[in-house]
């Protein structure tokens, strides 16, 4: 039972062996470039898939949380201490190996927090901010949560924007690579390409397999609960206002760790990550993904965000998603690869070979 | 003292006073039939016992404990189970997982132990399955576990909402018309099955349109006619009760 349930997660494993040793293999490396970028967003899609498909709650705010998660990393590992040194919280947090001296362009001694401590305080802010958000708006029900959470994001937008601290419409660049066990770092070096491609698939693979176990346990059901009946959920025993409001922050999460290190592999990010645009994107990915389906989505995610940052789309990038998202809500609403479709579609050939077993017998 | 007691209770929509200052009470282990002709308040009667709305005045008393005003998930906490006139399955879940949502109140594990599936989780898990399995063979319904429960017939959907409460095991138990839209047959089975809990200890309150099987398995019937307690007995009692049989009569003539 626990093995068969494994068999996608193993097969998941192959495909990624398999596209880096062809892709190295073939000299064609620079490929895992924009696959290690579609690994990270489909992280951002797979939290927002339980979010949506699961309990059936919208966001249309989520590349603000990828962007507060890219941006608290951004500014946090470059703004230069050196000179607060003798300030006492700076010197506790040195004294921790929270923050590492280093050398700029320059040859200027530099200051700066390390990596981990700027994901955790990226995390920790994140959580906060879902926290805030989440109490008051998942209030609200269907295309009224849709537009609150719209709104949420189109402020983080014009913040990130409009603040010099966030680079205005530069963004922050020149991020330093976060290091990780082992001597390998997260970065944009293309001698590391391959690396990268295994971080960024190792944390796919955690996530994929961390909420495949959530959405199948008591936790998952109370989730699916919400989704078929809040009534009855609640009748049950299910506090669904808490359940919401949690599912909320791990998808924030999920989307703020995305950020922290694409923002890290990408040696930077710009205010276009905070943009509506990206949000649409992600929920259109969330329903041709199936709504409902880990699975879907995260190939919906590698592929479509492949598409995209290969430039097969061109210029009409956004009039993909945006028509994908429109596609889908008229013909589609449950979404494209769900489940029961797909078992559907399993069952075809024998329904072919009856249709033809029963003209052969007249 | 009474294991319910409802007293004055009102709830009113609008200029509508669709439960108007209704008081009775159930002894634990008793089965007591509500009934009354459409619009009498009966199902509004139910959603301000299980949380589901407010009252605007009255109690809801439950082993001394008053219990209106708390939100239902907390009302279902301490043993209080429903099921729905108009059946609310969870869509996109098998039968079994349905029932399986029944054990919440009855399990812990939280986002973490059930993400990272640990011992405690996986222990509970367990019993959670077995559990609900035994519920649905008690229901001789073991055989659909598998089955999508929103795609079932309509009177196999009602025995699955009742495994359902049943999986929370109830002290107090809340049917909203159990066997509407049922055969004979299913009614039958039922009727059997609500006096089976009743002999586990449930208490059961019970809102029915078929006269037979109220008459059949209550203990006693509180009659409800436009929002208001019009009579209160056992069975035989309701039956010759002459104010009862004119509102049902008056019902049918309109």
């Amino acid at each position: 039972m626990i093995a068969k349930k494994y068999i996608p997660v193993a097969a998941l494993v192959a495909c990624i062996v398999l596209f880096q040793a062809v892709s190295s293999l073939t000299g064609r490396e620079y490929y895992l470039t924009q696959l290690t970028m579609a690994a990270y967003y489909s992280l951002v899609i797979l939290g927002l898939t339980v979010l949506m498909g699961f309990t059936g709650q919208i966001s249309l705010g989520h590349a603000a949380f990828f962007a507060i998660g890219g941006y608290t990393s951004a500014v946090l590992t470059t703004l230069d201490l050196s000179g607060a040194a003798g300030n006492p919280v700076v010197k506790a947090a040195s004294a921790a190996g929270f923050a590492a001296a280093s050398k700029d362009a320059y040859g200027a001694g530099t200051l700066v927090l390390s990596p981990w401590a700027a994901l955790v305080a990226a995390i920790v802010i994140t959580v906060i901010v879902a926290f805030l958000i989440g109490i008051p708006i998942l209030k609200l029900k269907g295309h009224y949560l849709a537009m609150a959470t719209l709104g949420f994001g189109i402020i983080v937008y014009r913040i990130v924007l409009g603040a010099s601290l966030f680079g205005e419409a530069d963004g922050i660049s020149d991020l330093p690579p976060f290091p990780m066990p082992g001597g390998l770092a997260v970065c944009g070096d293309p001698a590391r390409r391959v690396e990268n491609f295994y971080i960024a698939a190792v944390l796919v693979v955690a996530g994929v397999v961390l909420l495949m176990n959530l959405v199948d346990s008591r936790v998952g059901r109370a989730l699916r609960s919400i989704h078929g009946s809040e009534e009855a959920a609640n009748a049950m025993g299910v506090d669904t206002s808490r359940y919401k409001l949690l599912v909320f922050v791990l998808s924030a999460v999920f989307a703020c760790v995305a950020g922290v290190f694409l923002t890290h592999f990408n040696g930077g990010i710009g205010p276009s990550e905070a943009e509506t645009m990206k949000s649409v994107s992600y929920v259109a990915i969330v329903a041709v993904g199936g709504m409902a389906n880990l699975w879907g989505a995260l190939v919906m995610g590698v592929v479509l965000n492949y598409l995209s940052l290969r430039g097969y789309f061109g210029s009409y990038d956004e009039f993909v998603f945006g028509g994908i998202l429109i596609g889908i809500m008229m013909f589609a609403p449950e979404g494209l690869l769900r489940m029961e479709a797909l078992r559907g579609l399993a069952g075809l050939p024998a329904r072919i070979k009856t249709m033809f077993g029963a003209k052969n017998e007249e | 003292m009474s294991f319910l007691t409802i007293q004055g209770l009102s709830r009113s929509f609008g200029g509508l006073r669709a439960v108007d200052d209704v008081t009775f009470s159930v002894e634990k282990n008793m089965i007591k039939a509500v009934i009354g002709p459409n619009g009498a308040g009966k199902t509004t009667l139910f959603n301000l016992i299980s949380g589901a709305l407010l009252p605007d005045s009255g109690e809801v008393v439950i082993d001394g404990a008053p219990i209106q005003g708390q939100a239902p998930y907390r009302i279902a906490r301490q043993g209080i189970s429903r099921t729905f006139q108009n059946i609310k399955l969870f869509s996109h879940m098998s039968v079994l997982e349905n029932v399986m949502i029944g054990r919440h109140i009855r399990s812990r594990a939280g986002f973490m132990q059930a993400m990272l599936r640990s011992p405690g989780a996986r222990r509970e898990e367990v019993e959670i399955r077995d559990t609900s399995m035994d519920i649905l063979k008690l229901l001789g319904i073991d055989g659909l576990a598998g089955q999508e429960a929103t795609s079932l017939p309509f009177g196999k959907q009602r025995i699955v909402e009742f495994a359902r409460a049943l999986a929370t095991e109830p002290v107090l138990l809340l049917l909203d018309e159990p066997a509407a839209g049922l055969n004979m047959y299913e009614t039958a089975h039922i009727a059997d099955m609500i006096t089976t809990i009743r002999e586990r200890g449930v208490t059961v309150l019970v809102i029915e349109h078929d006269m037979s099987l109220v008459m059949n398995i209550s203990d006693e019937i509180t009659v409800l006619s436009s929002g208001k307690k019009i009579a209160e007995g056992v069975p035989s009692d309701i039956q010759r009760n002459p104010e009862v049989i004119r509102v049902y009569l008056g019902e049918e003539d309109a």
